[in-house]
């Protein structure tokens, strides 16, 4: 399936929900925060939030930074 | 000598210096610089993950058990996304003490003030301890207290201009105006302008560019330490009023008559 990760169109191979898809991607569950179609989605449910094709996901984490 | 706290919500600093981890060369020299700043509250940026990049975070090069996060909303320019920034960074485990920025500006980096009072309102009501970066406004200081904010952080120049405080006048109005901390952010250049900020009695000063994008960051970060520290002792002192005229500091009487 086909989703839009960052801005970036992915093929996805095998992942049904989240925590698939974060292991698929090789991203660490701890420090990050997911936004599935604009919505957050809280950690404890990233094993139940189901994945389909089209979805768009932001994917964060703390980077340096100050202002602006 | 009892040293006093920099207070925000419920939670009390020693130091008064808040520093940003961003412009640094490397993860290591943010390690160190922020260690050699004495800063306990350090700020961070949320964003997105470079999917085809080394993963390496910044956050393994800060213990979150000696420092406290203070995510913040850089970058964004509007409401919406400064809130959701906000919520993804709790959900990200950096906590809810947050600074609030909304840049209503290219050029001049300068926040879109009706924007940060709106974010922060629903920020402080969906329970965040809310931190506002805002010009150097009375009324819009008064107006961030009033919806909750935990301190009101007006710029002393732009972002990154090392300019230093443009209008410690309306500072000093600013100071009188709210109760919760002062904390001066962004403009800072030197250790001086850090100091006479502090003399002035703020609470605190946040920066991140003058440490930075200093030649010798490492050296820089202890000069602002120091710099913070001394300021806010001279405050504390309280200052001698100024004179027109000398007045002596040796003994008039037991003058040697030749």
């Amino acid at each position: 399936m086909k989703l839009t990760i960052n801005g970036k169109e992915k093929e996805i191979a095998t992942s049904q929900n989240l925590i698939e898809l974060l292991k698929e991607l090789d991203i660490s569950e701890s420090h990050i925060a997911i936004a599935l179609n604009s919505e957050i989605v809280p950690r404890t449910q990233f094993a139940t939030t189901s994945i389909k094709d089209g979805d768009t996901i932001e994917i964060v984490h703390a980077v340096g930074g100050g202002s602006g | 000598m009892e040293g006093s706290y920099l207070k925000v919500g419920n939670r009390s600093f020693k130091s008064r210096l808040i520093v940003g981890t961003g412009k640094y060369k490397s993860f290591e020299e943010t390690r160190e610089a922020i260690a050699v700043s004495g800063a306990e509250v350090v700020t961070v940026a949320v964003r997105r993950i470079e999917l085809d990049k080394t993963k390496e975070s910044i956050l393994n090069f800060i213990d979150p058990d000696k420092y406290t996060f203070l995510p913040n909303t850089a970058g964004c320019y509007s409401v919406k996304e400064a809130v959701m920034t906000c919520q993804l960074a709790r959900e990200a485990g950096l906590g809810d003490l947050v600074k609030v920025e909304v840049i209503g500006d290219e050029k001049t980096l300068f926040p879109d003030n009706e924007a940060t009072l709106e974010a922060s309102d629903i920020l402080v009501k969906d329970g965040f301890t809310v931190l506002p970066y805002c010009t150097d406004d009375v009324v819009l200081c008064k107006k961030l207290e009033q919806v909750g904010c935990a301190a009101v952080m007006p710029l002393a120049a732009p972002i990154g201009s090392g300019l230093g405080i443009r209008n410690p006048y309306n500072i000093r109005l600013i100071q009188e105006a709210v109760t919760v901390p002062v904390i001066i952010d962004a403009g800072v250049g030197t250790p001086s302008d850090a100091s006479r900020a502090m003399e002035m009695g703020v609470d605190g000063i946040l920066m991140n560019t003058a440490i930075a994008c200093a030649k010798d960051p490492i050296k820089m970060a202890q000069a602002m330490k120091m710099a913070v520290e001394s300021g806010r002792l001279g405050y504390e002192a309280g200052r001698i009023p100024k004179k027109l005229y000398a007045t002596a500091s040796s003994p008039l009487e037991g003058l040697i008559d030749l």
